[in-house]
């Protein structure tokens, strides 16, 4: 097979960045579309540290942030998710319709 | 094939940095066996002493002394129905266990026993063994999760609070020792040349950084290191939801907490993790402020005839156990009863005995010298760990968040600072 | 078996790793977006985080790796599984699972996949195989180094987004404001 080069990784990583979208585009459950969240910024944290190989260090560190800023908005998001629960009592993303016309 | 096995042991690094597979798995093996052994010894251990601390006897029926006992459990245990709760999620209720077992077990790939004798040496080592054992929160809540039941839940809850409010105080502790990693003056108050070096997360590069700098990291700054180390004591003591932080699993509170829907073999599947997570975090803080595999005082006490005298020490500890085994042996009733016992416990001694006495012969002393004071350093924290437990009452959970966060994270932010401060002015 | 790399020369376990570590974390973000049951897809993500951390040790970034465990495996996972369990989930495991508009998503994301398909047969060969950095070693160092010098208004930035973020946690759980 031919040695594992960037674009190996680039691969991987879109497909896992594709795999994040289909779950934030379908799903219901809103715990399941915070997750394929994560998925979508592991795409892209993998796709900066393929790159931090060739072009040097700079990669990485912003893969840190990205990261640190993961766990920003994961906690976020579910505070709002809990609030959200509270009031209303389910996790279906198609009863957020208190503001639709 | 041959050479390749022989071709190892002239080098002077870990297998794991030489890429020896075969030593690697040689290691592995060997490390695998030790902790279990470990855990079947800290099971007696920890029976008998709890027994006398209480002024009892412990088990004394199984073997001569109890020495069987363990044996006997892990039996019992291994016999016992499997149940399973109803509506349990079969699937995560199976691999709760073995998520806390993996991430107890895979510590151990970076723990030094000497300045090769470790698995291997990654040199992210402290950060690897932190990130590993921050894993086994994932299995005790999954493990409440997955038993469907009122106990288990609200037990996993609090112990994964725990848990996770005990690390960030860990995480201070652990960045004051690898801060101390960088200076290069020798002493408590190590003023030299250039102090702006760089420090190291490797395990085995933190031991000998600490033998460079000629003192353990618990005496460096002094007090500052002290309390670095008080503190990663105190939360290494919660980590493992040891007393007098154990309310999670304390049987007059909560039926046994996360683990009560276990049984048999998996709920010693628990134990073997919770007792080699407490031998874990107990060679973290040997080996960042006890000074890992060096005897007690390498640079005060030098020359031939000092490594002489401390290297007869693995000889003589296992000549002292042996001298107790026949003093118990002398001490059994002299009822037929006890024949059986008597012969064992002898013959235990007589074992422990042979072992001092090979330990004595010149190549096997420089070859287990550090593997040996490592070892005893870390039986003296397990041996805490028992202390702990017979002697403190158990924490109420409020209190035990609030020392969590309000006390030991302010002192360990303090002691960072401070650290830092004097690492850069001195 | 030496496991020093050199450009051109590559020992077999590096293939072999790669393909079982991206398996891993596709199948897993497979798992993720396809169980019914929140728990089960919680554990995927953990695994497919953890072959993730695996891959990143193989692009020679131990510490992203190390941080990975730390905080994404052991940190955010927990905040996930303990929502999880506060928010109660049994009533939403015997509804639809998928949205009505799922075969829209599915398209628009087809479409993105054939998007990343083209730029990537088209742009083949501007990824040369070669090693910008020196490997391993001083990596902690050297990430240390450009945080805390060139990228220290960023961490600083950083940090105290992460304090907006805690303090905006606690407000939106609390029962009273």
């Amino acid at each position: 097979m031919a040695p594992i080069g960037t674009l190996h990784y680039l691969v991987t990583a879109a497909a896992l960045f594709i795999l994040g979208v289909i779950g934030v585009l379908t799903r219901r459950n809103v715990v399941i579309v915070l997750m394929s969240i994560e998925l979508i910024l592991n795409a892209v944290n993998l796709n900066l540290v393929a790159f931090s190989r060739l072009w040097g260090l700079n990669g990485q560190v912003f893969a840190i942030f990205v990261i640190t800023d993961a766990a920003a908005e994961a906690a976020v998001g579910l505070g709002i998710l809990i609030a959200f629960f509270r009031n209303k009592e389910t996790v279906n993303v198609d009863e957020v319709d208190l503001l639709k016309w | 094939m041959l050479d390749y096995i022989t071709s190892y042991l002239s080098s002077d690094t870990t297998p794991g940095q030489a890429g020896n597979v075969f030593w690697a798995f040689v290691y592995i093996m060997v490390v695998f066996g030790g902790i279990s052994v470990a855990v079947m010894a800290m099971n007696w251990l920890e029976r008998k002493a709890l027994a006398h601390f209480q002024i009892r006897l412990g088990p004394m029926r199984v073997g001569p002394h109890g020495l069987l006992q363990p044996i006997a459990d892990a039996i019992k245990l291994m016999t016992k129905e499997d149940i399973i709760p109803a509506e349990a999620d079969k699937f995560v209720f199976w691999i709760a266990p073995l998520i806390i077992l993996c991430a107890s077990f895979a510590v151990y790939i970076v723990v030094p026993f000497g300045p090769t004798h470790a698995i291997t040496d990654l040199n992210i080592g402290i950060l690897f063994m932190l990130g590993v054992s921050s894993l086994s929160v994932l299995g005790v809540v999954m493990a409440g999760w997955a038993s469907n039941s009122h106990y288990p839940l609200i037990g996993a809850l609090r112990s994964s609070a725990q848990m996770v409010s005990y690390e960030v105080a860990m995480g201070m502790a652990v960045v004051s020792a690898v801060l101390m990693t960088s200076l290069h003056g020798l002493g408590p108050y190590g003023v030299g040349v250039g102090t702006s070096g760089t420090g190291t997360l490797s395990m085995i590069g933190i031991v000998q950084a600490q033998q460079e700098q000629h003192v353990w990291f618990l005496f460096k700054f002094f007090p500052l290191g002290f309390i670095a180390f008080g503190i990663f004591a105190i939360a290494m003591v919660a980590e493992t939801n040891r007393a007098p932080f154990d309310l999670p699993e304390a049987e007059s509170e909560l039926t046994a907490g996360f683990h009560t829907e276990y049984s048999g073999l998996r709920w010693s599947l628990f134990m073997l993790g919770e007792y080699a997570a407490m031998i874990a975090v107990s060679s973290i803080a040997v080996t960042l402020w006890l000074g890992g595999w060096y005897r007690p005082f390498p640079n005060t006490l030098t020359g031939e005839t000092w490594d002489l005298v401390f290297s007869l020490f693995p000889g003589l500890s296992f000549l002292a156990l042996a001298a107790i085994a026949f003093v118990g042996v002398r001490r059994m009733p002299k009822h037929p009863y006890f024949r059986v016992q008597t012969i064992g416990l002898a013959g235990f001694g007589a074992v422990l005995g042979l072992i001092g006495l090979i330990l004595f012969a010149p190549p096997m002393r420089d070859r287990v010298q550090d593997i040996f004071w490592f070892v005893a350093k870390v039986a003296g924290f397990m041996y805490l760990y028992i202390w702990y437990r017979a002697t403190f009452p158990r924490y109420r959970f409020d209190q035990l968040m609030k020392v969590g966060w309000k006390v030991l994270l302010p002192i360990g932010i303090g002691v960072l600072i401070l650290t830092a401060v004097l690492g850069v002015v001195l | 078996m030496q496991q020093v790399v050199q450009p051109g020369m590559q020992p077999v376990a590096t293939t072999f790793f790669f393909y079982f570590l991206s398996g891993l974390t596709l199948v897993s973000g497979v798992f993720v977006i396809t169980r019914k049951n929140p728990v089960h897809s919680a554990l995927a993500l953990i695994f497919g985080l953890l072959a993730q951390a695996g891959l990143y040790l193989m692009l020679y970034a131990p510490f992203v790796a190390g941080v990975q465990i730390i905080l994404y495996a052991g940190g955010i996972m927990v905040l996930f599984l303990f929502v999880i369990m506060l928010v109660n989930i049994e009533r939403s495991q015997k509804e639809e699972q998928f949205n009505k508009q799922w075969l829209v998503g599915l398209l628009a994301a087809i479409a993105l996949g054939a998007l990343f398909v083209v730029v990537y047969v088209k742009g083949k060969n501007l990824f040369p195989y070669r090693i910008a950095q020196p490997i391993e070693n001083s990596n902690t160092q050297q990430i240390g180094v450009m945080l805390y010098g060139q990228y220290m208004f960023a961490f600083e930035i950083a940090s105290l987004l992460l304090l907006v973020a805690i303090i905006g946690a606690v407000v939106m759980a609390k029962k009273r404001i």
